[in-house]
């Protein structure tokens, strides 16, 4: 692993080195070149399709699963299924995320398709980090699909975060929730020069009392453009919220196209978007503070997406 | 320490501060007051830099400082304090604190803080500036964010506007406290009895102009006598 690897699988992971602890299955340019399994948690290899299906142990508690995911070859499409199969009343961390160094002018692309099965009780989060980097003019392109099925009592919370030097990304996200589940999404995108993210939720609320948070903070600037579609249905007596906070500078769009479905009388969904520069009051308080404009405006969209 | 040379400024053929002279000590804590639409507030974010005159000048420390910028004027010592506190999406108090004190601040000290103004610190500290805190409690994170910069001149802007009674009450006590530990100069804007009772000088101002001004035992019955004073009595404010 080169300095490249390292400094990718940094970004998308926040450590330094590969000091991965518990299990983790590291792919690097559409192979597997790392592993490491643990009493709880077994990876094995897909033999119908590239990917990985991990099995987490009934009841393990508090362990982490890492599935980093780099490309360094320009041209690379890289398409991979990874399913998790989480035990009854286990507890884990799963943490993600594709990174992309690109110097050539080759397009380079992951999809990423992961499902989650959650049994009876389980919880997971789950964490997911887009990064891209490199002079090239080959795009740097990453299309996620999460699929989520939460069995009674389960929950799952994600967190995804895409930053900066992703070209295009579709992030499709899919929830099918039953009886007393929980399913928080927390998602955070900017979006430079001309970039452009398309982000689809779904969510199906089929059991009693099950409940559902999306909440998206983005901020488009330059000539880039975001669009955010939901989706999110209750069949029961359930709760959904659905809230779409966009910041716009430059030339950045941002679209917000909201649906939620009640099929029951006592489904209660909410949706909230609001999309905005930022505001003058924002940057005026700051620099009272003895920021500059630009450091005020750093530091606002910091916070935003923190 | 503070010097206001001529000062005007109109607006939509309105003079809102009609030819304004003032001088404010260091260390002299200085209470604006008078009826709405007299140009206070004008006049303090013209101090601030929020605002810029038509014409005349602001010194401070005998240093022109008329054509410098908010962020340059707060870098030199000016701290101000909005009448309507600004929210932040995913700005903690702590992170406010941190970016208004300028220099690396630990959660303890930001507590300290925050109990000056009369906020139970651990359950504040690591709360969003955002629509969850009430009215009351964003007016207190706005003092603090004041108080932590050590200010030479901090400046509030109407800190009871738009609070219910009973923050309001707790409030005044932090200005009657913070009148005890803060140095520098404090010039507010006010019109509150108890907050003009804790005045040096009190600086009364109408239709644009400095009506007078002296210190509290010269002026307090003479403001206290115009209906735009409000006296707090019994728990219910008299305005």
């Amino acid at each position: 692993m080169d300095k490249i690897d390292s400094d990718l699988l940094h970004e998308i992971t926040d450590l330094e080195g590969e000091n991965f602890e518990g299990a983790y299955n590291i792919r690097k340019n559409g192979k597997g070149i790392e592993r490491k399994v643990t009493e709880n948690i077994n990876i094995v290899t897909k033999k119908d399709v590239s990917g990985i299906d991990i099995y987490v142990k009934e009841n393990t508690k508090f362990e982490i699963v890492h599935i980093p995911v780099i490309i360094t070859e320009s041209g690379l499409n890289d398409v991979v299924y990874n399913d998790f199969y989480i035990g009854k009343n286990a507890n884990v961390v799963i943490i993600a995320g594709c990174g992309i160094h690109n110097d050539h002018h080759k397009d380079s692309q992951h999809d990423g398709i992961h499902r989650f099965f959650l049994e009876e009780g389980a919880k997971v989060k789950y964490i997911e980090k887009h990064y891209g980097e490199g002079t090239g003019t080959g795009k740097r392109i990453l299309n996620p699909v999460t699929e989520v099925h939460l069995k009674q009592g389960s929950t799952l919370e994600m967190e995804s975060t895409q930053i900066k030097g992703v070209d295009s990304t579709i992030r499709e996200t899919k929830g099918v929730l039953e009886d007393n589940t929980n399913f928080v999404v927390t998602e955070k995108i900017m979006t430079h020069g001309m970039q452009s993210a398309k982000t689809i939720f779904n969510v199906e609320l089929n059991g009693k009392n099950a409940s559902t948070k999306v909440t998206s903070r983005s901020v488009a600037t330059e000539n880039s453009v975001q669009q955010f579609e939901s989706k999110v249905i209750g069949n029961t007596e359930c709760f959904g919220h659905v809230e779409c906070d966009a910041i716009i500078k430059d030339n950045g769009r941002v679209i917000a196209i909201p649906e939620i479905i009640a099929n029951n009388v006592n489904a209660n969904l909410i949706h909230e978007a609001a999309i905005g520069k930022i505001a003058g009051d924002q940057l005026m308080k700051l620099m009272t503070l003895g920021l500059n404009e630009k450091e005020a405006e750093e530091a606002i969209i910091n916070g935003f997406l923190k | 320490m503070l010097e206001i040379k001529d000062i005007c400024f109109s607006r939509d053929n309105k003079k809102i501060l009609d030819h304004i002279n003032l001088n404010i000590d260091t260390d002299k804590f200085v209470v604006i007051t008078g009826p709405n639409g007299s140009g206070k507030s004008t006049l303090v974010k013209i101090i601030m830099g929020i605002q810029k005159p038509d014409s005349g000048k602001v010194l401070l420390e005998g240093k022109d400082i008329t054509n410098l910028s908010v962020d340059e004027r707060a870098k030199l010592g000016i701290g101000f304090a909005f009448q309507q506190p600004v929210k932040f999406k995913g700005i903690t108090v702590y992170d406010l604190l941190k970016l208004s004190s300028g220099k690396p601040i630990n959660k303890n000290e930001a507590c300290n803080i925050l109990s000056k103004v009369g906020l139970c610190a651990k359950e504040y500290v690591d709360r969003e500036v955002n629509n969850s805190l009430s009215g009351g409690e964003l007016k207190r994170i706005e003092i603090a964010t004041v108080a932590v910069r050590n200010s030479k001149l901090a400046i509030f802007d109407e800190p009871e506007a738009g609070i219910d009674l009973w923050s309001f009450q707790s409030l005044i006590k932090i200005f009657e406290d913070m009148r005890k530990i803060v140095k520098g100069t404090t010039l507010i804007i006010s019109h509150q009895e108890r907050i003009l009772n804790i005045a040096d000088e009190i600086i009364l101002m109408k239709d644009g102009k400095v009506e007078t001004k002296g210190n509290k035992e010269q002026l307090l019955e003479k403001v206290l006598e115009r209906p735009v004073c409000c006296k707090l009595e019994g728990g219910k404010i008299n305005g």
